[in-house]
């Protein structure tokens, strides 16, 4: 970093963020556009877990470039003119997206397996092709390898209006057929079955996704394109459970991975623009997975460690009910709770002092007991318990023996108005005892 | 052309890393994780570039084991992703290595001035360049890359030889592998170091590219012809030898033809291995796209050439003032098909001596019309049992979709069942001896 450490690093940085030099406005603009392009596709690809797709997409637009290349020089061009090479990618882009789909249709072969036949045959026939074209005389092929790498630090102003255009064309695209690509996605079959061309709209999504891939090829290259369509969708799922905000997200992820990693590499010398742009997105799916307010490792892990919570509890309170039920004495002991299940001393001690500090019980001289409050709340815990064991024997055919492991786990999940059904359907039951014993011996007072 | 002793060892590389290759990649076509060869390949490329930086050299040894590190941990963090994340697989396997990559072409950009490393020979390779730097062996100079690649075909073949069993039943039904006491987990790192450090030995010589080639479509291509792990082996490995051997002689005779002087080995050898993969996808045996529709159009034929025997038996059947007349026009209106069909139809009966042709029109031999006789009971006792057992309303065009698929014994049991019915549920009277 010993870039930083020049005087005028600071003014650099200004001059970066407040996108005052021409070039690197062309550029971070242009990233941006392309992240922001990308992340949107990319969440339909994600959610059609067709993510890989891009990978082939992208190798199978070189040998379309050669082609290209080849063709425009045979015709006395240059050679080097974009908009026709970018259209021989798209065209091989496009055959490659469409041998995998037939191969995976038409033959045993897996898409996995055809994915990675296209990519790597397209690829070997693209890298033949350039070896020819190194060797013509009109050569100067030196231009058609950064496709591979990408010449992001290099982006002219009509490279930055294409990308934006392509931008722009797939924005409205997927804002005038939302609907439609959100059926496609979620249920494949319903949409057809309601008339809309499935067919063609996955044409169309397939034809966006090809685009986008062309025009960042020559941005960031054709590895890297890859993880801008991958990236920010995968990073924003862990945010949302829905598609719209899924799609917004990525594309803000997109965007900001483009504007970040840009101006990062604007500033910092010897950093490669793609390379930072993929690193940024990269941050922004591990800081995802640890953070994401949906399905975030961190929200997740609180999750379990609430319903373990919740769920101690629960046997806690059922075991000091049961043990104290038929016997007119309040008073359990330490020793006897241990033997109710197949908790740890440890393990009963931490759940036990959680219960004294939410007023559940109170310690005595040789134990524990309820609370009035723990008493109702146990009293509770044990009747969903039981009323789902009777449920059990009535309904599910399963022996008494058996119940009470069966509804042990299920009784955590009972919500009331589940209760109240199962109160509805066991109502003679409950009349011929109304204490709602237990249906079944309870073994530990035996052992006790 | 002129084929000298360069050619020879670049060839040799060739079949070294593309058999190397293909061993790991059936089992990682056949576990529906081809794409983990692609993954694994651009990944190890942050491995070579740190290799690089701490050694300060190009040694071989070094590269190895950084990029190998570097193969197995991204296997690792793809099942990191995909658990710890509920990240769907594919997108896993983008998400780490596209990161790994993008790391790997800024160590390497930030360490240029220390390592001299281009990206692109990690791609693409540098096949042309192996007989140059050679070792003595016995005297022999032997192309470095040669050696290698053949200490790691053995290591793979031995591999695959010491855990066949295990490496069979972990990859059709990781379930049973587990309860049987081989941790199907495991197995999968084990295969994945091995696909792993493959990729590394091969990649350096003939680029990653082709390693993925190697990888996924000759295990395709035997795939498609063959419903035997072994089988696929030695299919995948023949077809691996052979897009080497074509692959090269494509790379130095094609371009001359058109005024070149050749072109990228790795290159060609991937695109002759697609094309041996286009072969066995229209010409493979059961499997093949032409194949298939050979069977479908002889199985048509065959239902035609019945249906007309069944026809001209009906017509036998009922009593007319004048003989009939079956010209060809007659026969496509009854049948519906046009005259091509036609054609295939009646000659393929008159091959057979079913069928004749007179000025009058076709009529059948006693051998047609024993063998429609038969047609014909099979299809009125079909109606029989469905009207009596299935109590199905319309008989005649199920009976007349089964009569096609029924042998000999299954029609005398049906008859016996049936307790030998004189007539079919319309009343005409069932054919018999």
């Amino acid at each position: 970093m010993e870039a930083l450490q020049d005087s005028g690093t600071w003014e650099q940085i200004l001059r970066v963020v407040s996108l005052s030099d021409y070039n690197t406005r062309v550029v971070i603009l242009g990233t941006t556009a392309l992240g922001i392009a990308c992340g949107l596709i990319g969440s339909f690809m994600l959610l059609r877990k067709r993510s890989l797709m891009a990978d082939a997409v992208s190798h199978a637009t070189l040998p379309g470039i050669a082609v290209a290349f080849m063709v425009m020089v045979a015709w006395g061009g240059s050679g080097k003119w974009l908009p026709g090479l970018l259209a021989g990618a798209a065209l091989s882009g496009l055959l490659g997206m469409g041998l995998v789909l037939v191969i995976g249709k038409y033959t045993r072969i897996k898409e996995d397996a055809a994915l990675g036949i296209v990519l790597s045959v397209f690829f070997g026939l693209g890298v033949s092709l350039l070896g020819l074209i190194q060797k013509m005389r009109e050569g100067s092929a030196a231009g058609l390898e950064s496709f591979i790498y990408g010449k992001t630090a290099s982006m002219l102003t009509s490279d930055a209006l294409l990308i934006g255009a392509v931008a722009a064309l797939s924005i409205g695209v997927v804002v005038l057929l939302f609907k439609e690509f959100c059926l496609l996605c979620f249920d494949q079959d319903f949409a057809a079955a309601q008339g809309f061309p499935v067919g063609k709209l996955d044409v169309l999504l397939m034809t966006l996704v090809v685009l986008v891939t062309v025009i960042g090829l020559q941005a960031v290259g054709l590895i890297l394109v890859i993880a801008l369509l991958i990236i920010p969708p995968a990073a924003a799922r862990f945010w949302t459970e829905k598609l719209l905000p899924l799609a917004v997200i990525a594309a803000a992820f997109g965007g900001l991975g483009g504007a970040l990693g840009a101006a990062l590499s604007a500033v910092v010398p010897k950093l490669p623009a793609g390379a930072v742009i993929v690193l940024t997105n990269s941050l922004f799916f591990v800081l995802s997975l640890i953070f994401g307010s949906a399905r975030g490792v961190l929200v997740r892990f609180r999750q379990q460690y609430q319903l373990s919570r919740k769920v101690g509890r629960q046997h806690l309170m059922r075991a000091l009910f049961e043990c104290t039920e038929d016997e007119h004495r309040e008073v359990v002991s330490f020793a006897e709770l241990l033997a109710c299940r197949s908790w740890t001393s440890s393990r009963l001690r931490s759940l036990l002092g959680r219960a004294s500090r939410d007023g559940l019980i109170e310690g005595s001289a040789d134990g524990v007991r309820l609370t009035s409050a723990g008493e109702e709340q146990a009293s509770r815990i044990v009747r969903n318990h039981r009323l789902w064991e009777l449920y059990l024997i009535n309904y599910a055919d399963i022996a008494p023996s058996h119940v009470d492991r069966d509804a042990d786990r299920v009784e955590h999940v009972l919500d009331p108005a589940t209760i109240r059904r199962l109160e509805e359907l066991l109502k003679e039951e409950q009349k011929a005892a109304p204490k709602l014993s237990s249906p079944h011996p309870i073994e530990r007072s035996a052992s006790s | 052309m002129t084929w000298t002793s360069l050619d020879t060892w670049i060839v040799i590389t060739g079949i070294l890393s593309a058999l190397a290759c293909a061993i790991p990649g059936c089992f990682l076509v056949l576990r529906k994780m081809s794409m983990m060869g692609d993954a694994i390949s651009h990944a190890v490329l942050p491995g070579l570039a740190l290799a690089f930086l701490f050694t300060h050299s190009r040694d071989s040894l070094s590269m190895f084991i950084g990029a190998a590190a570097v193969g197995v941990l991204t296997a690792l963090f793809i099942d990191w992703v995909n658990r710890l994340g509920r990240v769907e697989e594919s997108a896993a396997m983008g998400v780490v290595f596209t990161t790994l990559f993008a790391l790997g072409l800024i160590l390497i950009v930030r360490g240029a001035d220390h390592v001299d490393l281009d990206p692109g020979c990690v791609l693409y390779g540098a096949v042309e360049l192996v007989p140059l730097d050679t070792v003595s062996v016995a005297g022999w100079p032997v192309p470095r890359a040669v050696l290698k690649l053949s200490v790691m075909l053995l290591l793979n073949i031995g591999f695959v030889c010491a855990l066949y069993k295990e490496l069979l039943i972990s990859t059709f039904d990781p379930a049973l592998s587990d309860t049987q006491g081989i941790p199907s987990k495991w197995m999968n790192f084990l295969l994945m170091g091995m696909v792993a450090t493959t990729a590394v030995a091969a990649f350096e010589s003939v680029g990653s590219i082709l390693v993925i080639a190697m990888m996924i479509v000759p295990a395709a291509t035997a795939q498609l012809t063959t419903d035997r792990l072994s089988g696929m082996l030695w299919i995948s490995g023949a077809v691996a030898v052979a897009s080497a051997v074509f692959g090269h002689l494509a790379a130095i005779t094609l371009p001359p033809l058109v005024g070149f002087e050749d072109t990228n080995t790795a290159g060609m050898m991937a695109v002759v291995a697609g094309l041996f993969f286009t072969v066995a996808v229209l010409f493979a045996p059961r499997k093949g796209i032409l194949s298939r529709l050979l069977y479908q159009l002889e199985l048509t034929l065959k239902v035609l050439q019945e249906d007309l025997l069944g026809m001209l038996y009906r017509l036998e059947e009922t009593p007319t003032d004048s003989p009939e007349f079956h010209t060809e026009q007659t026969i496509e209106e009854a049948l519906l098909v046009n005259p091509f069909q036609r054609f295939l139809t009646t000659y393929g009966l008159k091959k057979k001596g079913l069928l004749k042709y007179s000025d009058s029109g076709w009529y059948l031999t006693d051998e047609g019309r024993e063998r429609a006789r038969k047609l014909v009971k099979t299809h009125r006792l079909w109606e029989v049992y469905l009207h009596t057992h299935l109590d199905t309303p319309h008989v005649h065009s199920t009976a007349h979709r089964l009569e096609h698929s029924i042998d000999e014994s299954q029609l005398h049991q049906m008859d016996q069942e049936l307790d030998y019915p004189d007539i079919d549920p319309h009343g005409t009277p069932i054919p018999r001896e």
